[in-house]
């Protein structure tokens, strides 16, 4: 039954407050592009008509950290980007999300070398991995729909900001 | 680069004790390091090589005069290129910064110095070009491990 079928009949809807704030934030979540290197081009094509990352929710890219909701990690992070990364991570508002795009960023990728982070689970808590190189729109698109699941089951991270 | 320009060119290095040695077709000499600044000061003057556009450094990983910089000359009036090349001690690697010649040496002398290790006398702003500050290796030397040192960069807390 819809939405808007029970709120005619009946005038009002009943819900846990719980889900009711899910729902609400899974909906809209903002991101906040950190588009490092090349896997950025590919967030910015899922931002584009063409894949059309609003269907979801998640057009109003954010340049301030203190707007956004999720952190979209696209691109190899070096130790001395790394920490840009977690001041800026460390700015936005709670309860907020990481995205790790691409080989990269989850795992240094092709760059098994001394200036390349292995990983950005190393120092910053991460919730959904996108693996692929670059990986395609979709895939990001892919794992925003699961970060939309994990916010509506109620999964909580595994380990507390700070 | 014709025979009288290569011929003017050596004559005027001579006094330098300037060593010629081909590269890839292209005439590059071997300059020791403590009269480079006044060869350069030639070359640039009065031969008319007025831009720096690379400087290279090279780790040879031997056990005399292990390094060496290469820097690579043009002239756009003349459409020739000559590189000038400074053998460099294996200690302690060091020499007199082109950057008062030509002032584009600046950003790759910064970087040799960063990755290679080799210090540059009267540089204007000898810092580090990619690694951080603190940082007290210099990674592109052949002894360096290619991982890096673990725990030498800090990360953040988690
Ligand atoms: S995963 Fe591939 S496309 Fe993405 S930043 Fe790394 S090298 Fe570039």
């Amino acid at each position: 039954m819809g939405l808007e079928d029970k709120l005619s009949k009946d005038g009002f809807v009943t819900a846990k407050i719980d889900e009711l704030i899910r729902y609400c934030q899974k909906n809209a979540l903002w991101p906040m592009p950190m588009g490092i290197s090349c896997c950025a081009i590919e967030m910015m094509a899922a931002a584009g008509p063409r894949f059309d990352i609003s269907r979801f929710g998640s057009e109003v890219f954010r340049f301030s950290p203190r707007q956004s909701d999720v952190m979209i990690v696209a691109g190899t992070t070096t130790y001395k980007m790394a920490q840009v990364v977690r001041k800026i991570y460390d700015q936005m508002p709670d309860p907020k999300w990481v995205i790790a795009m691409g080989a990269c960023t989850s795992s240094g990728g092709m760059y098994r070398t001394y200036s390349v982070v292995q990983g950005i689970d190393l120092f910053l808590p991460v919730d959904v991995y996108v693996a692929g190189c670059p990986p395609r729109p979709d895939n990001l698109l892919k794992a925003l729909m699961t970060l939309q699941d994990k916010i509506a089951s109620g999964d909580r991270k595994p380990f507390s900001i700070n | 680069m014709n025979i009288e320009r290569l011929e003017l060119l050596k004559s005027k290095l001579q006094q330098f004790e300037a060593e010629y040695s081909d590269t890839n077709g292209s005439p590059g000499f071997y300059i020791d390091k403590d009269s480079v600044i006044d060869a350069c000061r030639v070359i640039k003057n009065d031969l008319g090589f007025r831009s720096c556009v690379d400087a290279i450094s090279v780790d040879r990983f031997s056990k005399k005069l292990r390094f060496e910089m290469i820097y690579n000359l043009v002239s756009i009036e003349h459409n020739e290129r000559i590189f000038v090349k400074v053998r460099l001690d294996t200690k302690s690697p060091a020499m007199q910064s082109l950057s008062q010649v030509w002032d584009s040496a600046n950003w790759y002398e910064r970087e040799a110095y960063d990755l290679m290790g080799i210090n540059f006398e009267n540089h204007p702003d000898l810092r580090r070009m990619y690694m951080p500050e603190a940082y007290e290796y210099h990674p592109l030397r052949k002894d360096f491990p290619l991982m890096g040192i673990p725990d030498s960069i800090p990360l953040p807390n988690k």
